[in-house]
């Protein structure tokens, strides 16, 4: 508790006790005391317990903000005392202070909690100077500077190992709690925790830049992207309280007139209108419970970036998947070596490493692993590579193609039909204008992965796509296996997000309120990842690139957390509904209840304090 | 230029939200944030008449919520 929540605790002590012995004192003993002694009695507790709320309506009505909350309460209070009921005056200020102090240290709570899973920065780093350690701000560490990271420490800044051997605890930013191993030149992040071995890291970026203050500023500035539930909440704020006061004068006002009775009756209706004009638990429920999503999403390494994207991830009705990388391991291996009549195995190996020796697709580098040796590129000449095709490149003299069927076509080597029965990604290999064979390559579909999917359709996602560059018949083979609906083959990088826009259209037209969800490494496809209504980037421990381009950034490669981002996202949304619903219906029930007469202003506050508990209670649940 | 600062007993969601309308209010302001969650203020205004905008901006917190202290 802070001072300030100390001292209200005290005064509402020492109010309900001086209350209670004054309720006694009226009901218990036979004498009557004249009225005005009762009121100056009533009014020792009532000052104790109100005398901020009074200040705070009085400097407002200076300020000229007469819909207040403090100031309606006041009068309220007022309006309590005036017609003689006492009791009921102190007793709405006590609930009401009562209810503030909760709703003080409830959110203040949970606010720490939150706080307390993102203590991931160091306060310290050391460097080594003349053989000594010295602890200095990490803000103040330059980049190429050498820091000491003992075992146990966490790793303050990004960098890479220089010296030492340890095992890295990256759960507070992946939420991954299997040990990585790490050594020399292995790059590391900060927010990590070493383990056994002392690590000499060269510092490669600095402070602001490092990965854990990317994750921080992402966190902290979720809350400014709000949700449209909490935009029309704010929105509904700004109206209610003046129409509830409004009401309460037409009451006060135009009851007796119009239904007669006794103006005190009417005056008393009209203040349980204004004990309950505070928006508060609408106010203070709904962010809290996005706050409470997102804190719970990085917890397990998901960081959402905004509170409009837990809104729409909870509404994902259809997902497109990039392939490589995302759905399989973007390991492609040599699965079989198919030379034609006339080449041996080795020879077909061996052009096709120095054809693909300068190419850094991952196809190029599984080949160039299956020849074991650096091919020696010195036999190899006036290379030209063509996105999505292949390779020209002059080997020893002779002219060799590399590539895909299309390309073969392209320069005229005839094939003989034998591309259509190959399943996996096929790399020809042409010399002298002659099909010397061609090479089997295939990828591995990620471990997991089609339970993942399997999960993200139990979580409600109707559609899954596939988006690749390999062509349709590997592609198609991949799909069936993971249990994915529907694959879109033979993309150049170019295309994907022309393609991705037909989706688009599609799922529209299917749903036009479902969201079109885009998940890739968010090293190549950032275009796609912008286009999509959520753009969930995976493996992004350290790429800037992919945690600036998403509106989700999963830490590591786990495909899984997708299902599991979208039942939280649901279980937000389904806590913040709550919470709008249900305090609306008890404030709209008191209003009539109490219009007719038939709920008193402690009723009145009892209900409202009680609504925003509970909500507050109820918004708590989505951080665990 | 845009600058966070941290706030003391900001004890009210819906004064947050007053507060952040009546800062974009200000002249000079382009656009700012208080966040009664993480307790913090986003300013983002006008490089060169920042510190006199800032006035303002505490100013104009004093009067709806006086309890607030805005770490300056």
């Amino acid at each position: 508790m802070t001072q300030k929540q100390k001292t209200v605790r005290t005064r509402i002590i020492i109010t309900g006790v001086l209350f209670a012995g004054l309720l006694a004192l009226e009901h218990s003993i036979g004498v009557t005391l004249p009225g005005y002694v009762m009121l100056l009695l009533y009014l020792l507790p009532y000052g104790i317990v109100s005398y901020d709320v009074l200040g705070r309506a009085l400097r407002n009505i200076k300020n000229g903000q007469v819909f207040d909350e403090n100031f309606l309460m006041t009068i309220a209070t007022f309006g309590a005392l005036a017609i003689g009921e006492y009791a009921e005056a102190v007793a709405v200020m006590l609930f009401y202070q009562i209810g503030e102090l909760f709703q003080s240290y409830a959110v203040g709570k949970s606010r720490e909690s939150i706080a307390a899973m993102m203590e991931i920065v160091p306060e310290e780093a050391f460097l080594e100077e003349d053989g000594k350690l010295v602890a200095v701000d990490p803000d103040d560490v330059e980049i190429g500077q050498i820091i000491v990271v003992k075992p146990g420490d966490r790793i303050p800044l990004d960098g890479v190992v220089e010296e030492g051997e340890s095992f890295l605890d990256t759960s507070a930013l992946t939420g991954e709690s299997v040990p990585r191993r790490t050594s020399e030149g292995d790059e590391v992040y900060s927010g990590c925790v070493n383990g056994s071995g002392t690590l000499r890291i060269r510092v490669t970026k600095e402070f602001d830049d490092c990965t854990v203050s990317k994750i921080l500023e992402m966190v902290e500035n979720a809350t400014e992207r709000k949700a449209k539930t909490e935009n029309f909440i704010t929105g509904f704020a700004k109206y209610y309280t003046p129409v509830v006061t409004v009401g309460a004068l037409i009451l006060a006002l135009a009851g007796p007139l119009l239904f007669g009775g006794n103006f005190m009756a009417w005056l008393h209706r009209a203040c349980v209108f204004l004990v309950i004009s505070c928006p508060c638990a609408l106010v203070i429920s709904v962010p809290l419970g996005f706050f409470g999503g997102i804190g719970s999403a990085s917890r397990m390494g998901v960081l959402v970036k905004g509170s409009n994207y837990i809104e729409a991830v909870a509404g994902i009705t259809a997902l497109v998947c990039d392939k490589t990388g995302t759905l399989t391991k973007g390991e492609f291996r040599v699965r079989s070596i198919v030379p034609s009549e006339g080449f041996t195995e080795e020879e077909l190996l061996e052009t096709a490493a120095l054809a693909e020796g300068y190419s850094g697709h991952p196809i190029a580098s599984s080949i160039r692993e299956a020849y074991g040796s650096q091919p020696d590129l010195g036999r190899v000449e006036d290379v030209q590579e063509t996105a999505g095709k292949g390779i020209k490149a002059r080997i020893d003299g002779s002219i060799v193609y590399a590539g895909n069927a299309v390309w073969m076509k392209e320069m005229g080597i005839p094939l003989n039909g034998v591309e259509a029965s190959q399943a996996g990604t096929v790399v020809f290999i042409a010399k002298d204008g002659i099909l010397a064979g061609w090479i089997v390559i295939a990828d591995e579909a990620k471990e997991g992965t089609a339970s993942a999917i399997a999960a993200i359709k139990a979580a409600g996602v109707k559609k899954t796509v596939m988006l690749t560059g390999d062509a349709q018949k590997p592609a198609m083979q991949i799909a069936s296996e993971l249990g994915i609906d529907e694959v879109h083959a033979e993309l150049l990088p170019g295309d994907k997000v022309a393609e991705f826009e037909k989706i688009l259209a599609a799922c529209a037209k299917e749903d036009a309120r479902g969201k079109v969800a885009f998940v890739g490494d968010g090293i190549n496809d950032a275009p796609v990842l912008g286009r999509a209504d959520i753009g969930f980037a995976m493996g992004s421990m350290g790429s800037d690139a992919a945690i600036e381009a998403a509106d989700v950034v999963i830490m590591d490669d786990d495909l899984g957390k997708i299902a599991r981002s979208i039942r939280l996202a649901r279980k937000t949304m389904a806590i913040v509904r709550e919470n709008i619903v249900f305090a609306l219906a008890v404030k709209a029930l008191i209003l009539i209840l109490g219009a007719l007469g038939l709920a008193g202003m402690w009723g009145a506050v009892f209900a409202d304090v009680g609504v925003s508990v509970i909500a507050i209670l109820n918004s708590m649940r989505a951080l665990h | 230029m845009k600058k966070k600062f941290k706030l003391t007993d900001l004890d009210c969601a819906n004064c947050a939200a007053k507060m952040e309308d009546a800062i974009k209010k200000i002249p000079g302001i382009r656009d700012a944030s208080v966040s009664f969650m993480t307790q913090k203020m986003t300013v983002d205004a006008e490089d060169d008449r920042f510190d006199e905008i800032m006035k303002q901006v505490v100013e104009t917190c004093a009067k709806i919520e006086p309890d607030c202290i805005i770490n300056l």
